[in-house]
């Protein structure tokens, strides 16, 4: 894997004296103590999770978390059901995974099966520049352009809206999808392409019934991945969605996704140690779980296609 | 049926059309993505074009949209971006060396490999909890620009990490064979001889980190850095607003007038991501092209 593995042995190849070899070490050490910090960062969201979930779970049962309809944390009669928020944060990413997946996945067959040299050195950069604009720049993309046009199309469409969120975050995504579908593509052999051609098989044959095929645990991960993205997007949603939880599969309604409350939590002034507050850790614990599943799905099938044909 | 036989089943005419309406599909949806940069680019322009003066530059945020400005959010970008920078830099790059320059293959390491990459996939907000929970509360640093640096450091970490371990593999071998031929020893040739010529590509993967740290709301949100903040950070330790903050505020509020203030304020954002890229990939070709590789 690493250049290095080569080297002789894990001393100095010529060995110095003692204070060349302790200032070594000390560097070494100091190197290692970076490493660590990736580590400590782990450590860390857990505890920070963990500590302040276990809190809130002692006033509020997992069941009622996990099952209940209602999330009204703020409210005199309080009740804790995650579904609400949860089932928005899913209709969310649908929406948004409905416009990435056909899109970037087109732009990433046309990208390496079709475009020229010059057509890819003009593209690709262009579809990159959508992966570095701030979410927030696609938040205020959603409500001044997306939410108007969609209440045009469709009247009955809230001033919030999933839908609008949903759209903003797609455009998002298309150019996440668009690299990992392209990296799993290209990694197809090209003898794979060449036998269909020698047997007489199309562009589009070869295209869509040998390379896709070929590429589609890549593209499945870029999927998986896509979609963790979406789920973990919180200003598109602050911005856009609304910010009440309403337990509703119509796109066109209001509704607040978990990021968007955990966000909307802190922009109040809720008192630390209440359980208004400690609602921040228990949701975003929920998240991070469900992101860390997708990540560690994705990431495995990733490294099976980098395998496949290695 | 074979793949050959299915192919060869149809007339021409038909495969040919097939063929057809299979690129006009790719091209269309390739056009989504580009269409979408394009209106989102047009609609910003437009709508914040005519805010654009010196004075929304120099002013503080003010109620009045006529005399509000974004001069306490660039410093606090600035502020915010160099403090960062100073963490995650040298942190990121000593973590990059020693995975790919000295660490054992063993388990450890393959599992802080793997926890890098993980860290990279956990949504921005979680760490707006951590540095909540770490920075802010635990640490008592309070809602101040180093408690914001700090959170952001760590968010950007495995992306500097990720960047620099690719400049490093970059390397040939030959350069270090070379090195330790000569009687270096390990740090000798890597501080010598692999960091010069993973340079380059180091440098462009940070600023790229930088530039995704300039660009992040939600967990300065989490860290409560959105208030009024009419004035310039004057030490780490005080309160602060960035660019994206004063953007979300301006772009919640119901009035178009402040709407326009967004759209502003976005323009000047980009603005700062696009010299940021453009000096990255100019510093890639004027380093490299000094011949180290």
């Amino acid at each position: 894997m690493s250049p290095s593995r080569s080297l002789p042995g894990r001393a100095p190849a010529f060995r110095g004296g003692t204070a060349r070899r302790l200032r070594e070490g000390a560097v070494v050490a100091l190197l290692f103590l970076c490493a660590a910090l990736s580590v400590a960062t782990t450590v860390a969201i857990t505890w920070a999770l963990a500590s302040e979930t276990v809190a809130f779970f002692r006033e509020v049962s997992l069941l009622e978390f996990a099952t209940g309809t209602r999330w009204a944390p703020l409210f005199s009669e309080q009740a804790f059901g995650v579904l609400p928020l949860l089932s928005a944060t899913v209709l969310i990413a649908a929406c948004s995974l409905a416009i990435a997946v056909p899109a970037g996945l087109a732009a990433a067959v046309f990208l390496s099966e079709y475009a020229g040299e010059w057509t890819r050195a003009v593209l690709k950069p262009l579809l990159e520049v959508l992966a570095g604009i701030p979410t927030v720049v696609y938040g205020f993309f959603a409500l001044s352009v997306i939410a108007p046009a969609l209440q045009r199309l469709f009247p009955e469409t809230q001033l919030f809206s999933a839908a609008a969120a949903g759209t903003a975050m797609g455009v998002m995504i298309i150019p996440f999808i668009a690299s990992i579908s392209e990296d799993a593509l290209r990694a197809v052999p090209r003898s794979l392409r060449e036998a269909a051609y020698a047997m007489g098989a199309t562009r589009f044959d070869v295209t869509a019934r040998v390379v896709v095929p070929a590429a589609l645990s890549g593209v499945l991960a870029a999927c998986i991945l896509g979609a963790s993205r979406a789920v973990g997007e919180t200003m598109i949603v602050t911005l856009a969605a609304g910010g009440q939880p309403n337990l509703s599969w119509n796109p066109l309604e209001a509704m607040q996704t978990m990021t968007a409350y955990i966000a909307a939590v802190s922009l109040g002034d809720t008192p630390f140690g209440t359980i208004e507050y400690r609602t921040i850790f228990a949701v975003g614990s929920a998240l991070f779980l469900l992101t860390f599943g997708m990540n560690v799905l994705g990431q495995w099938l990733v490294a099976r296609f980098q395998e496949a044909y290695e | 049926m074979s793949l050959a036989e299915r192919a060869f089943a149809r007339p021409p005419w038909r495969r040919r059309l097939a063929g057809g309406l299979f690129l006009a599909a790719c091209l269309a949806g390739t056009g989504v993505g580009l269409a979408g940069l394009a209106l989102l680019a047009a609609d910003v322009l437009v709508e914040g074009w005519p805010v654009l003066s010196w004075d929304f530059l120099t002013s503080f945020p003010s109620r009045d949209p006529d005399r509000a400005g974004i001069r306490a959010a660039l410093f606090g970008t600035l502020w915010v971006m160099a403090l960062t920078a100073l963490v995650a830099v040298p942190a990121g790059i000593g973590a990059a060396v020693y995975l790919q320059e000295f660490a054992p293959r063993n388990r450890l390491v393959r599992f802080i490999q793997l926890n890098i990459a993980n860290l990279a996939g956990v949504p921005s907000i979680v760490y707006g909890i951590l540095g909540l929970a770490l920075f802010v509360r635990t640490m008592e640093l309070g809602r101040s620009v180093l408690a914001g640096a700090l959170t952001l450091a760590l968010l950007v970490l495995p992306v500097v990490i990720i960047a620099a371990q690719e400049a490093l593999r970059a390397v040939p071998d030959s350069l270090r064979h070379g090195a330790l031929a000569l009687g270096a020893s390990r740090w000798q040739t890597v501080r010598a001889v692999v960091l010069p010529a993973a340079l380059p590509g180091m440098l462009t993967g940070v600023i790229l980190a930088l530039s995704r740290a300039a660009g992040e709301t939600a967990p300065l949100i989490m860290i409560g850095a959105l208030t009024f903040v009419p004035f310039t950070p004057s030490g780490p330790l005080d309160r602060f607003t960035v660019l994206p903050i004063q953007t979300f505020n301006w772009a919640a509020r119901p009035q178009p007038a402040f709407h326009h203030l967004a759209a502003g304020a976005i323009i000047v954002l980009l603005a700062l991501l696009l010299a940021m890229n453009a000096a990255a990939v100019a510093l890639r070709q004027r380093l490299s092209r000094r011949g180290r590789l």
